[in-house]
């Protein structure tokens, strides 16, 4: 608990340290218009990463999130399923991620198939049926109830903030408090002693990825109500960005041990440094140099806190 | 036991789990139904009138164009067909839509070995493509290229395509002239492109710049997205908060405008008119309706598709263009870039293409 206490403790120092680059070089960065743009940003990785993080803790990997998370908004806003009505498109949404999640957990657990590649086949079919379904074409949102969870603000803040905020909070307590968190980071510690010590791997092997293909659902609706469409575009590289984010807020690739706010520090400094970035004007491409470079530091830097954390 | 789950309470709980599965589909599967127009009936055709009209020689049209990842590729491949669809005395020949070189290359090389009279081809990448359409023209089939053009001029018989730079240059008069007869001093002008590493947006770019040096303005913020409405939604959200205020914005794509109108509504700003690009039919339905801060849109129109199939059965046929006195079809067609506003947008609406 210690060592994920000092690990998270370096992220939110890279995010002071971009926080005062920001106050320093532009004049609208401290202002609340702009952190709420900053998190508002935040909030459909920061979902994604949610179901990245039980995955990557459990030992296993989801490269299929970012397409998942197309294929629902797309079979979300079809005009047939916007036809019933806004809850049935979350429906829908859900339905959509949830089946995706249990076809990789069922193929992964029970079908012996390498997370990488059960999932990278995913990513691919699932990139093929949201093109197939939307005929390629952005699906405009006509149901308003689903734009106004981007629009509507509670106190001033955006509904999707309050749903990050949430599936946040939910993810926590499940993983920290539940018997579903501890097995979790059991079977991603040591799937031989967890199987020994009575865990059913394989059931909750395939449930870890109907967790991540639900995040990829709520995700869904999410996009779908920031940008008004559901498109087969959406997502791309998404799996990236989470895995990378999950890995800088200090969890191990190999499993068994991982913070949710280290995940969540790792988003929020990953979109600090985009606002940074067109804050100031800057090109895309140096944008891509400084995220690769503050992965490495991140990283780097982690695991000496670890070693000289070890030593003490 | 050392496999729990072949207990026959966990196959019961399986066997649950999996009807519960087959019903979701189920359900599911009545949602992806999308009861939009056929393809077909919302295409650009062009009538067929004068002497060209009548029926001339039956030839045969190869068409070759890369797989629709957005709505105005898509656009093309329903517009040649189309076309295609209006002469009695034309047999359409498409191939199998590619993003990859080495299969167009090899499609557009079976439309070589089956002799058509004519192909029509917007390679994935100019440059790579141009030794198949060399191929092509020696073995006597003349080679239309639409927009994306060919490393030489031998490759092709006629070029026709749209203009990069006129389209920056249209947007950026149209935000001149506005701001100039608002009687702003010293506008704040956003601008927010398409992938930048594309000479098309480095095109656009320079002609929006050029455009606007001429009434004494300069670019203010500017970011590129990368052509989608989520890339679109999130450097608009971004750019908003880098430019308190804007009195122009011009955004490059209108599929990535659809991204960019919803993070301007999301954080409530009105005090700016924005411009779009290449003329979506969504783009026009707002402009019509005069409800956004989207004023105008440049078009880059997928129309092109047709005219190049109806410039191909000309030359197919060895006649000219019947306006020109010319007894040939010109080697190269550049499209004009028009401003589409609200005074005008009741015209361009049947050519607008659904994103």
């Amino acid at each position: 608990m210690d060592s994920s206490v000092g690990r998270n403790l370096g992220l939110v120092g890279v995010l002071v340290i971009l926080c005062i680059i920001g106050v320093a070089t532009a004049d609208t960065f401290a202002t609340r218009s702009n952190v709420l743009t900053i998190l508002t940003s935040s909030s459909v990785i920061g979902v994604i990463t949610v179901g990245a993080t039980f995955v990557i803790i459990g030992g296993g990997i989801d490269l299929s999130v970012g397409k998942v998370m197309a294929l629902a908004s797309v079979w979300a806003t079809t005009a047939q399923t916007q036809s019933y009505g806004p809850w049935v498109m979350v429906l829908c949404a859900v339905l959509v991620g949830m089946g995706c999640g249990l076809v990789n957990g069922v193929l992964i657990a029970y079908g012996r198939v390498v997370p990488f590649i059960a999932t990278l086949a995913m990513l691919i079919t699932a990139q093929g049926l949201a093109e197939r379904i939307s005929r390629k074409q952005s699906q405009i949102v006509t149901q308003q109830a689903i734009n106004d969870i981007a629009t509507r603000r509670w106190f001033g803040v955006p509904v999707l903030v309050y749903i990050f905020a949430a599936v946040v909070v939910v993810g926590w307590i499940v993983l920290n408090r539940t018997t579903f968190g501890r097995r979790t980071f059991a079977i991603g510690g040591n799937a031989e002693a967890a199987r020994l010590a009575g865990v059913n791997v394989q059931r909750h092997t395939a449930a870890l990825y109907v967790v991540s293909g639900l995040c990829a659902g709520i995700a869904a609706i999410m996009i779908a109500s920031l940008t008004t469409t559901g498109s087969s575009t959406h997502g791309t590289l998404y799996e990236l960005d989470a895995i990378a984010a999950v890995i800088i807020g200090g969890t191990l690739l190999t499993g068994g041990r991982g913070t949710l706010v280290g995940s969540i520090l790792g988003v929020l400094v990953f979109t600090t440094i985009t606002n940074l970035f067109v804050l100031n004007n800057l090109a895309t491409e140096v944008q891509n140099i400084a995220k690769g470079v503050i992965i490495v530091a991140a990283v780097l830097f982690q695991s000496r806190a670890q070693r000289t954390s070890s030593v003490t | 036991m050392t496999e729990p789950q072949l207990s026959p309470s966990s196959l019961g709980r399986r066997g649950f789990l999996l009807g519960g599965g087959a019903l979701s589909v189920a359900a599911l599967a009545a949602c992806t139904s999308n009861s939009k127009d056929d393809a077909a009936s919302t295409a650009n055709v062009a009538v067929a009138a004068g002497d060209n009209a009548a029926k001339g020689k039956q030839v045969t049209i190869g068409f070759s164009a890369p797989a629709a990842d957005h709505g105005w590729i898509a656009a093309i491949a329903n517009n040649a067909k189309a076309q295609a669809a209006q002469y009695e005395d034309v047999t359409f020949e498409p191939v199998n839509p590619t993003n990859d070189i080495a299969q167009q290359i090899a499609a557009v090389e079976t439309l070589i070995n089956k002799k058509v009279s004519v192909i029509v081809m917007l390679p994935n990448d100019g440059k790579q493509l141009t030794a198949t359409a060399l191929k092509a023209t020696a073995a006597g089939i003349p080679v239309i290229n639409l927009d994306r053009i060919f490393d030489t001029p031998l490759a092709y018989r006629t070029w026709i395509g749209g203009d990069n730079y006129g389209m920056g240059v249209s947007a950026g008069n149209y935000v001149g002239a506005t701001l100039k007869a608002k009687g702003v001093a010293s506008p704040i002008i956003g601008e927010i492109a398409g992938i930048d590493s594309l000479p098309l947006t480095q095109q656009r770019s320079q002609g929006f710049k050029d455009a606007l040096k001429t009434f004494g303005f300069s670019v203010g913020p500017r970011q590129a997205a990368d052509f989608t409405a989520a890339g679109g939604q999130r450097v608009a959200a971004n750019l908003l908060q880098a430019a308190p205020k804007l009195d122009a914005l011009w955004n490059h794509d209108d599929d990535q405008g659809i991204g960019v109108l919803a993070a301007i509504k999301q954080a409530g700003r009105d005090e700016f008119f924005m411009v779009g690009g290449a003329g979506s039919a969504n783009a026009m339905r707002d402009i019509k309706a005069d409800n956004t801060v989207l004023k105008a849109t440049v078009t880059y129109s997928p129309s092109m598709a047709s005219s190049a199939i109806s410039l191909a059965r000309l030359v197919a046929q060895a006649k000219g263009m019947s306006d020109l006195v010319e007894k040939e079809v010109p080697s190269s067609i550049t499209l004009s870039s028009a401003t589409i506003t609200k005074a005008n947008v009741d015209t361009y609406l049947p050519l607008g293409f659904e994103s």
